[in-house]
């Protein structure tokens, strides 16, 4: 397989509604962002494309890619809808990847997105409630905050992870997001507003939940060659990885951790893996990855990481699929600053100022603060992420606050209900 | 009058917007065109209903068994991997299984109180989500536990010995068995 390369990004200002535009228009915000950013690229040099977006029912219209497709002028060439839930977007940004890198395509456009303010938000979580078992699981309360819940009350009943620890993820997301413009929430908070704000479901409150979001966004891929002739600034896709687990969370097994290179099996002698509390997905994701990237050490060798935190709770335990710290540390990984950025005050007290920074986590403000246009998620957190590491965040956010200084590798993360599909995939400076 | 001050600044006091609109069979429209691109978007209620003939396949037994009081699933004749929710061949090594009963006792694996929910169980929140485990059963179970005080959740509920009950008039949904509190 040959080298694939990032050459542009766009995304379309994430809000709860946005009626003035159908999910065509939305699209096309995103790409001419990111055909804008790279003058030189021209729509005749874009040979294929992906397209993304998680629901049919949400725009009540069946082939939404393919007029997606058509709306960007990018018929007669090859295209295809990728579709995953939650990873959709990850999944669609690795599918241009293969364009490239099989050597089908030259320049491959990767571009998502959803339009869930068409129905309210019951409705919409009902549909999102519809990707699990419709015999076993949706008729019994079918609700994927429910069910995102009852994961982080094994989590806390195995490791003693606590509701504070949660929160302090809220408010590390939504303070980043204050200087992210594309951000639907944009607010300081303590960890008592976070507790005080109305339960959704026993222990997760609506400020450790993200919310639904019309939205769109793109990247665009290309070869070796044509990255070197189209940017000075490409970013190089130096590893991509994917995992899967049984959609049932009733059908999660109880078995050993697939390990790290940073691990040791007597590191989880007694543990009994994944069962509800952990992502099989996203370990076997990230381990892929790694391999492909040749990381050992994650936490010293990633720079930063935009990953799928549409709970609070699921941010924590992808640390530790992730191997930012061991299995059960999660919470203690959260409040010993590490995933903080250095120069935000927080409001927050660390122990050990020297850890804060280490690896920020959704420095971009993550789902929880940006939005979750499912379709869009997933490219969104790509599009930042390049934006990062092309040391170019205040030209596109008109705010460097939440840009990371000499930031040389980042990667992201993209996980679908309940760690069904989880996507890593690890980006490099390639200039 | 006094004003009453909002209890919660972060809540902005705001009348509950419903979803029924006026009948409107024209608007107005301006004499030159390039005035269009301003216009405002016209939103417009599309319902939406279906019945399916959902069929429960290979899971039937599972149902049939609800409707006579009894907790169904199936084990690997294989290599032995047994279920706790059925499945009919073995995600571990693809054989077909055999249905066994399970016990009507167990264990509460994990829970969650759910205060919202999907529009169709809106009208029943609060209600509580349980994962039921077993003894020498491999996978769980997805239920509801019923008699608590859905506002005094505690992680001590983790572990609880919990009994099943079967609904008198079966609906043939998994609702059909709930688990109370056994010790």
């Amino acid at each position: 397989m040959r080298p694939v390369y990032m050459v542009s990004g766009g995304i379309s200002k994430f809000a709860k509604a946005r009626p003035d535009r159908t999910f065509q228009a939305l699209a096309k915000e995103a790409f001419d962002y990111a055909m804008n950013d790279v003058p030189e690229l021209t729509l005749e040099m874009i040979d294929a494309s992906v397209s993304s977006y998680f629901s049919d029912h949400f725009q009540r219209q069946l082939m939404s890619g393919i007029m997606a497709t058509d709306y960007l002028g990018l018929c007669p060439k090859p295209a295809r809808r990728v579709e995953g839930g939650g990873a959709t977007g990850g999944l669609c940004f690795q599918s241009a990847w293969e364009m490239i890198a099989s050597g089908r395509s030259e320049i491959c456009a990767a571009y998502g997105f959803e339009t869930m303010s068409h129905v309210n938000t019951w409705k919409g979580n009902e549909f999102i409630a519809l990707a699990s078992d419709v015999s076993f699981d949706y008729p019994v309360g079918g609700f994927y905050t429910g069910y995102y819940a009852m994961m982080v009350v094994r989590h806390m009943q195995e490791y003693g992870t606590t509701v504070e620890q949660l929160a302090a993820v809220s408010v590390k997301n939504h303070c980043n997001a204050f200087h992210n413009p594309y951000a639907q929430k944009r607010m300081r908070l303590t960890i008592e507003d976070v507790r005080n704000a109305p339960m959704v479901a026993w222990p997760l409150t609506r400020l450790d939940v993200c919310v639904m979001s019309d939205g769109a966004a793109c990247c665009i891929l290309a070869s070796e060659e044509m990255a070197k002739k189209l940017t000075d600034k490409p970013v190089f896709i130096r590893g991509v990885g994917t995992g899967t687990d049984a959609m049932r969370m009733a059908d999660r097994p109880h078995l050993k951790v697939p390990l790290l290179p940073n691990e040791k099996e007597e590191d989880y002698k007694d543990l009994k893996y994944p069962g509800v509390h952990s992502f099989r997905a996203g370990r076997m994701a990230s381990k892929q990855a790694y391999e492909h990237a040749g990381i050992t050490d994650p936490l010293k060798e990633i720079d930063f990481i935009e990953l799928h935190d549409a709970y609070t709770s699921s941010e924590i335990q992808t640390y530790e699929d992730m191997g930012l710290c061991k299995y059960g540390e999660g919470g203690e990984f959260v409040m010993s600053g590490k995933p903080f950025l250095k120069n935000i005050d927080y409001g927050i007290e660390f122990p050990d100022k020297s850890q804060v920074g280490l690896c920020p986590v959704n420095p971009s403000g993550g789902l929880i603060a940006c939005g979750h246009p499912v379709g869009a998620t997933g490219l969104m957190q790509a599009a930042f992420a390049f934006w990062q590491l092309q040391e170019t965040t205040e030209k596109h956010l008109g705010d460097k606050t939440i840009q990371i200084p000499d930031a040389r590798v980042g990667a992201i993360h993209s996980h679908a209900g309940t760690g069904t599909y989880v996507t890593v995939s690890i980006l490099e400076k390639g200039f | 009058m006094a004003r009453k001050e909002n209890p919660n600044p972060e809540v902005e006091a705001k009348m509950e917007e419903t979803e029924e609109g006026t009948v409107l069979f024209n608007v107005p429209f301006p004499k030159d065109l390039s005035q269009l691109k301003e216009m405002s978007p016209i939103l417009i209620k599309q319902p939406y209903q279906i019945d399916y003939l959902h069929s429960y396949g290979q899971d039937s037994p599972f149902f049939a068994g609800l409707a006579n009081k009894k907790l169904l699933s199936t084990k690997c004749p294989k290599c032995g991997y047994t279920y706790g929710t059925p499945k009919f061949h073995c995600m571990m090594c693809g054989a077909e299984c055999d249905w066994f009963e399970l016990p009507q006792e167990a264990r509460i694996h994990t829970f969650t109180v759910c205060h919202f929910g999907s529009q169709e169980f809106l009208p029943q929140c609060p209600f509580i989500l349980i994962q039921v485990e077993w003894d020498d059963v491999d996978t769980l179970f997805l239920s509801r536990l019923v008699g608590p005080d859905p506002n005094e959740a505690t992680l001590d509920w983790v572990g609880r010995k919990i009994r099943a009950k079967f609904l008198r008039l079966s609906k043939f949904k998994p609702t059909d068995v709930y688990f109370v509190f056994a010790d």
